[in-house]
């Protein structure tokens, strides 16, 4: 996994709570059987119309949010399938950070394993950021990871928590599976300890 | 000792590791695996040169892209005949038990794992698959995971995890007439609403739901998910056991692990998080009107008015929902017309569903000018209900008979909605374009399903006589 440190960038919005993971990315593109590729199918319902044209209406397709690196989204942001194919899309797209009140469970946990930064925010300093956003062409943030920090111009500045684990893991781009493989004796003398019942009948 | 909960006493006798300031290191007693969110997982396996740690279980099945027409046929979608043939190396590589396309046991992942006895009271059991949260029906803590966690248990045969909160949804009461299953867990998720379970397991505790069979229980736990939960359950009791006795995969010394099940529930004063507690007589037969699960209404209300909601996020929320579902605030849900009705899904593809679907249609004709199917769960679930002539009901009615799978569930397959065709469906999500790009979905029961397709609008089936017998034989 690619480390985070911290990402600079212009902010784009999606101004819609419940955001699901179908509409992050569709399911006729879950067919692949590859990781990379996913962001030219980001919010594809939404983001064209017929025949590929992109939608004007789509916020996310103004020129002033071409190049975003940075996504400000409402409560309960990937909701639904457990696909990790929304993540992949966003990080293919550009992003690396999204910013939202909340976050839907699966989808929170599977940023973290890509790389890609979910932070919680209050309703009210969410809404700052899109008031921002919108006033202000270009508006770009700094969200520091190190310092758990947002800062933008004109003196904004948040503090965000992320979980202490998980924060070391994404700054030094660990993998999940070496560091839990440390504790393979552990797992072995807990198979030993159970092996009744992980022993399945023959059939 | 503390009173435990159900979920306390699972979760701590999966504990490899527990160390503060960390995630722990959960055991995990099952993995199951399908097409669509594994191939990433084998790939990564590959290239770091890891095996498989516990192949045997580690079982798969083919369910999300397949087609549900004649299977002597080859798949015509190229890339998804790729990712079946895919499923088909990584199991053959990995020594995995595959239940494939040919086989007597493949279905929907959710419908098969209880079906063989995968399933048990106090297992872990995990699935790259939102609908995992069904298996906690058995009083096991069952939840959906993402294909970075996929490859984590297959190399591991465990999971990090913070540990979640609990919450004890309590249901009392006798259901009224027409109130299934489906309506119980609609009716929870319009009231916690499609967050509200967010960063919890639920238990689903009270009489109502000890009179449930388990094929209902399934459908509750199922859409757990929906709710926001990462998981849901239900304490086992001899509905389960007598569910689980004899099935393939079940335990050789059935009543001696019958014994350790009975201690799998909270304890007299066990703590939870949060409680909430519903009168089941006061549950009406419900159906979806917008976009997400919560959107949720009993049939005989109308389609809200977003202007009478408080909050601004779930006012606009409602408008752009409105919008996509054409329809108007005011006006009567049994009024609105439908083009399609799907019978499936891991929520209610199983064989009573088919049965409470089939009583109905029997002897009555699907409305001109609406194309209607029933998928059953699985070729188990097929060859039962073909036993019983459920396909002659069905075929007599004007429904298409399918084999089995995921289906217009999420339109992976060719079944998908046509732009601005309006479906009732048995399945569990409405979000916008999930049955099909510019489609339109309403989410009911199995029998409110059949109803609407005899008479091309959605209608509250309690105007009419039912049979609440689920077990009976119809034919």
């Amino acid at each position: 996994m690619e480390p985070f440190e911290k990402v600079h960038g212009v902010v784009a919005p999606l101004d819609l709570p419940n955001v699901d993971t179908d509409q992050i990315i569709p399911k006729q593109f879950l067919k692949r059987i590859e990781r990379t590729g996913f962001g030219q199918f980001l919010f594809y319902d939404w983001r064209f119309l017929e025949g590929k044209t992109l939608n004007p209406e789509f916020e996310l397709n103004q020129e002033r949010y071409r190049g975003a690196r940075i996504l400000v989204a409402r409560a309960n942001f990937g909701c639904g399938s457990s696909r990790e194919h929304a993540p992949w899309s966003l990080l293919d797209y550009g992003f690396r950070c999204v910013i939202a009140p909340s976050f839907a469970d699966i989808f929170f946990n599977n940023c973290f394993k890509n790389g890609l930064l979910p932070v919680r925010l209050s309703e009210e300093q969410v809404e700052a950021i899109f008031q921002r956003v919108r006033k202000t062409a270009g508006f770009r943030m700094t969200v520091d990871l190190q310092k758990q920090q947002i800062q933008a111009e004109g003196g904004m500045s948040y503090g965000f928590q992320v979980d202490p684990f998980r924060r070391r893991c994404l700054l030094n781009g660990w993998d999940d599976i070496g560091l839990t493989l440390r504790h393979e004796d552990l797992i072995t003398q807990f198979e030993s300890r159970n092996a009744p019942l992980l022993t399945l009948p023959s059939v | 000792m503390k009173p435990q909960t159900l979920f306390d006493k699972i979760w701590t006798a999966h504990l490899v590791r527990e160390e503060p300031g960390q995630p722990c290191l959960l055991y995990i007693d099952r993995h199951l695996v399908h097409e669509v969110t594994s191939p990433q997982a084998f790939e990564g396996l590959r290239l770091a040169g890891r095996p498989v740690r516990r192949p045997d279980l580690t079982f798969a099945t083919m369910d999300h892209n397949i087609p549900t027409t004649d299977r002597q046929l080859p798949i015509r979608d190229p890339i998804a005949a790729k990712q079946v043939q895919t499923l088909e190396e990584n199991c053959r590589e990995f020594e995995i038990t595959l239940f494939d396309l040919n086989s007597p046991y493949q279905g929907i992942v959710h419908v098969i794992g209880p079906e063989l006895g995968l399933t048990l009271p106090g297992l872990t059991l995990v699935c790259g698959d939102s609908h995992t949260s069904t298996h906690g029906a058995f009083g096991a803590l069952a939840f959906g995971i993402g294909t970075s966690e996929v490859e984590h248990v297959l190399a591991t045969q465990c999971l990090l995890q913070d540990k979640p909160r609990t919450l004890l949804v309590q249901v009392e009461g006798q259901r009224p007439y027409g109130v299934e299953a489906k309506d119980i867990i609609l009716s929870i998720i319009g009231r916690i609403g499609t967050s509200g379970g967010a960063g919890s397991v639920i238990e689903y505790a009270g009489q109502t739901i000890r009179d449930l069979t388990m094929e209902e229980r399934m459908t509750v736990c199922n859409m757990s998910i929906e709710g926001g939960a990462r998981a849901g359950m239900i304490a086992p009791d001899d509905t389960t056991f007598n569910y689980l006795r004899g099935r393939r995969y079940a335990p050789a010394n059935f009543e001696e692990a019958v014994a350790g099940w009975k201690k799998l529930t909270s304890d007299p004063g066990a703590e939870f998080d949060n409680t909430i507690h519903i009168e089941a007589a006061g549950l009406s037969p419900q159906v979806t009107w917008g976009t997400n699960p919560g959107h949720v209404a009993p049939i005989d209300s109308r389609v809200p008015d977003p202007a009478e909601f408080d909050d601004p996020n779930a006012r606009k929320s409602a408008e752009r929902a409105l919008q996509y579902m054409a329809l108007k605030p005011g006006t009567p849900l049994v009024d609105i017309a439908v083009d399609r009705v799907f019978i499936g899904s891991c929520t209610n593809s199983r064989l009573e569903d088919l049965r409470s679907a089939a009583r109905f249609v029997k002897g009555r004709r699907v409305s001109s000018g609406v194309e209607a199917m029933v998928v059953p769960g699985s070729q188990q679930v097929k060859w039962q209900a073909e036993k019983e002539g459920l396909h002659h009901l069905f075929r007599e009615s004007g429904f298409d008979w399918r084999e089995s799978g995921c289906s217009m569930c999420l339109g992976m397959n060719p079944d998908i909605l046509r732009p601005g065709q309006r479906c009732v469906s048995t399945s569990n999500r409405n979000f916008e374009g999930r049955q099909g790009k510019g489609g339109r979905t309403h989410l009911v029961s199995p029998v409110m399903a059949a109803a609407a397709a005899i008479e091309g609008h959605l209608v509250d089936v309690r105007q009419y006589e039912l049979e609440r017998t689920p077990s009976s034989n119809p034919t």
